[in-house]
């Protein structure tokens, strides 16, 4: 377990552990985002903050709400002939009906992973025999950037490059956590890089709609604990709103350009959450006019989804449990051999208490 | 979810590309999605995009901690890279 004392500011750290100490009541905030998850395992804060603050995982690792449906589309469009999928890597070890994209890739079909659509594009364009399909999942952080991708493909005809839309977008899921008749938390701690795109406006219904705090907070220790101090001061004046604590990077408006460009190309549509089930509104389509290059207009015939394996992370993903609570948490499934979405990303919630929150022998921490 | 990285942009290219520096590594980016980003200026980098930009000072800070997170992906590069 890391202490306090490893900080590199130790003593800002320790005054701010005082100040929720201070403030002096139980609370319980959802993380929304995977990075957030794993920045505050890596830190230890949730031994730290027993007691006092209760911080529950929710919904915010792409790759984990993507649903074994579509996992299972994406596989058998990797299996079409003359066709080539690329993808971000984290992609490749999620189980789907039947078997992983890897090893897919290991039977022959051809699968590259790439850090940016732009490379997707690149392979395209070096290959204008093949249909490159770029495997689209994120949140309003990465869509801008495989739309821009798309704009350009399109600006410079290139008309082999594809894409399977499976972005999501997060407030329509912060929407229905809050209607989910057992969901009971406090605040919100608010995804930085989203809310970088977002901007913190397009949160106010949190306040508003539904009385519930947030606050968009940066992934350092100091800025997690300071943007939970913001959270308790809410909460004890009674007073709901939206706030940034990660000013250095999210403004109230985000990056009215960046959503510009995922605008003209996607729209909202109804999608499929691991765990959540499907939600209005809450997925990005092509437009009508990016048909052309709609990889998810194309009939495949995808398997159903296999039988229940036993994991839990659609339980995990809406906060109702935490990792070591499924029984297959560091037994049957650890980050070797997952047998879940939320042990396979780095950014998974599973993954996450198990790299940092569990240490053999020594059970939970947290 | 959607780690972005700090960079700073050390030379602009043609077509609304640019060169950044990330932790003493040079990548090619796209600053299609920014407004005005010019030499010097920091700005947050994610999947190949310049997503924001970002007072320099602090972009220094951040950094140093996303460090401990790249070689923790032993799947290759993610979403994060
Ligand atoms: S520990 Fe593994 S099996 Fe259990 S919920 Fe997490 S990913 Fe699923």
């Amino acid at each position: 377990m890391r202490f306090v004392d490893e900080f590199r500011e130790p003593e800002l750290l320790r005054g701010q552990l005082e100040e929720i100490r201070r403030i002096g009541f139980r609370a319980s905030f959802m993380e929304v985002c995977g990075t957030h998850t794993m920045a505050i395992s890596r830190a230890g804060l949730r031994p730290l903050l027993a007691g006092r603050v209760e911080l529950v995982s929710g919904p915010g690792c792409p790759v984990c709400v993507t649903s074994e449906a579509d996992i299972g589309r994406a596989i058998a469009l990797a299996g079409l002939e003359g066709v080539t999928l690329a993808t971000f890597g984290d992609m490749m070890r999620v189980p789907g009906p039947q078997g992983t994209l890897s090893e897919a890739a290991s039977r022959g079909a051809a699968v590259k992973v790439v850090y940016s659509p732009l490379e997707a594009l690149r392979l395209a364009r070096e290959d204008p025999g093949r249909r490159v399909v770029f495997l689209g999942v994120g949140f309003e952080t990465t869509a801008p950037a495989v739309a821009a991708s798309l704009l350009t493909a399109r600006r410079d005809g290139v008309g082999n490059f594809f894409v399977l839309s499976l972005h999501k977008l997060v407030p329509p899921a912060l929407r229905a956590l809050l209607e989910m008749e057992d969901f009971a938390i406090d605040g919100f701690l608010l995804p930085g890089h989203v809310s970088a795109v977002l901007g913190a406006r397009a949160y106010s219904f949190l306040a508003d709609e539904y009385g519930v705090p947030g606050v968009v907070a940066g992934f350092e220790a100091a800025d997690i604990l300071r943007a939970l101090c913001m959270l308790m001061e809410m909460k004890r004046g009674g007073k709901a709103s939206v706030a940034v604590e990660y000013t250095r990077a999210v403004r109230e408006e985000g990056n009215p350009r960046a959503r510009a460009v995922m605008e003209e190309v996607f729209e909202p549509a109804d999608a499929e959450w691991r765990g959540l089930g499907i939600i209005p509104a809450s997925g990005l389509q092509l437009r009508e006019e990016f048909r052309p290059h709609d990889a998810g207009a194309w009939e495949v015939e995808s398997p159903a989804p296999a039988g229940d394996r036993g994991c839990r992370c659609g339980d995990v993903l809406c906060g109702r449990i935490r990792p070591p609570d499924c029984p297959l948490f560091a037994r049957a499934c650890t980050p070797e051999s997952p047998v879940g979405p939320c042990m396979v990303s780095t950014e998974g919630t599973c993954a996450s208490y198990y790299l940092y929150d569990f240490r053999e022998g020594e059970g939970h921490v947290g | 979810m959607c780690l972005a990285v700090p960079a700073e942009v050390v030379e602009l290219m043609e077509d609304g590309l640019a060169l950044v520096e990330i932790g003493g590594v040079r990548k090619q980016i796209s600053l299609m999605l920014v407004d005005d980003a010019e030499i010097g200026d920091f700005v947050l980098v994610h999947a190949g995009f310049a997503i924001e930009k970002v007072d320099a000072e602090e972009a220094r800070r951040t950094l140093e901690i996303l460090e401990e997170y790249a070689h923790l992906d032993e799947t290759g590069p993610g979403l994060y890279a």
